[in-house]
């Protein structure tokens, strides 16, 4: 197991909070949630050891466009980098549409 | 391609069902409950994660697997217990089990004080998880206890959709339940079938036989030898219906699992060498027809 974390700008605040995904088999779970600071600050807790490089180039191609200031936390249990990047866009999606979890 | 129009209406059945079982454990209690009255207890921003699973290597999940949540069925007060399959095969940790056992327990407080909520649990299990060994096998025994208290105020309904199924000390829990609900994908079983070839050998039962393995343990043949009460296709809306009738047909006076000398004298009359799908089916089947006004639910459904 491996724990990352990154450190991205920000330009706007996060509307709303949620969850999207689970732990399983080539998935993950992404928690994102309005920063305390005009920062975004990712954790990254996954399963496979040695691809920080790739988590980097996945998170900084993703933060190209988007610019909320949103603290994330992720859970990886072998997530391919497309489905990384499938899950970071539903949990935006689900966030910017205001459609956020009660939990 | 000329066989589709764009009305909705002309595309079959099984397309425009809703099914249960590709649903997450969030998704499946939110189907459960009234539109609109889903409210999560102790959801994934509250973290409450496995402290256990880290020390072994191992990603815990925000939530540990089990989705507990309020809300209403068919306007009464209930509350479901839902297990994810897709983490960690469903197996039930020190934290996941606590969140069930302790929903349950203040079902039953609430139930106690006349004020009655009804509970589903989703059963998507493969029992305990190995590696909290006797902190997970302790807190089943909770589930059991609560299920067993709860049962004399409500019915405590359970669902097992698939494609998990329930194994393990979870299948016990499930058979406390006062009515159970299974799809025809869905599997009731002490040890899971790769568990059984590993241990006696493939002569005993070869766990790539998928055919064999249903016709053993799949809702199918539970239903029909009345250790489960209801087999319902794979669709959300019929599993709310089939939920609602289980609350609807009340407690019964005596529990499946109560009727202990009715089940003795039925695996008295079981000859272990020519035992088939086909004769377990013959006789719990027959005997229930016999044994009307028993402990067995399985009339009230039909």
């Amino acid at each position: 197991m491996e724990h990352l974390t990154f450190d991205f700008p920000a330009r706007r605040t996060v509307p709303a909070r949620v969850h999207v995904g689970v732990v399983g088999s080539g998935d993950l779970e992404v928690l994102l949630a309005p920063s305390d600071t005009m920062q975004a600050h990712v954790v990254v807790k996954t399963s496979v050891d040695g691809y920080a490089h790739i988590w980097k180039s996945v998170l900084e191609r993703f933060f190209t466009r988007y610019d909320g200031a949103a603290s994330i936390e992720i859970n990886d249990f072998g997530a391919t980098p497309g489905v990384v990047a499938l899950r970071l866009a539903e949990a935006v999606e689900r966030s910017d549409s205001g459609a956020g979890d009660n939990a | 391609m000329s066989t589709y129009t764009s009305d909705s209406n002309a595309a079959p059945a099984f397309v425009a069902r809703q099914s249960f079982i590709e649903l997450t454990a969030r998704e499946r209690a939110r189907h459960l409950l009234d539109s609109g009255t889903f409210r999560e207890l102790l959801g994934p921003f509250d973290r409450l994660t496995s402290p256990w699973l880290p020390l072994q290597g191992i990603v815990c999940q925000a939530d540990d697997g089990a989705v507990v949540a309020r809300g209403t069925i068919g306007g009464a007060p209930a509350l479901v217990c839902a297990i994810e399959s897709a983490f960690q095969g469903g197996s039930i940790g020190e934290v996941s089990g606590s969140k069930i056992a302790g929903a349950l327990e203040l079902a039953l407080r609430d139930c106690e004080r006349g004020k009655i909520v009804h509970p589903v649990i989703v059963f998507e299990t493969g029992g305990v998880r190995l590696q909290e060994a006797n902190l997970g096998l302790a807190v089943i025994a909770e589930i059991q206890a609560a299920i067993v208290a709860l049962r004399r105020h409500v019915p405590v309904v359970g669902v097992i959709a698939g494609m998990v199924g329930c194994f393990g000390g979870m299948s016990l829990a499930a058979a406390l339940c006062t009515r159970l609900i299974m799809t025809r994908q869905g599997r009731l079983g002490m040890n899971g079938p790769e568990v059984i070839e590993q241990e006696a050998g493939i002569d005993e039962l070869d766990a790539s036989d998928r055919r064999r393995i249903w016709q053993l343990i799949g809702g199918e043949q539970r239903t029909a030898c009345g250790l489960a009460d209801r087999l319902v296709e794979d669709n959300a809306e019929a599993i709310v219906a089939a939920v609602r009738d289980a609350f609807a047909g009340g407690v019964p006076s005596v529990h499946r699992t109560e009727a202990v000398d009715h089940y003795l004298a039925l695996l008295a009359q079981v000859d272990p060498s020519a035992i088939t799908p086909e004769s377990m089916r013959g006789l719990f089947a027959a005997e229930q027809r016999d044994a009307a006004g028993s402990a067995v639910t399985i009339k009230e459904f039909e």
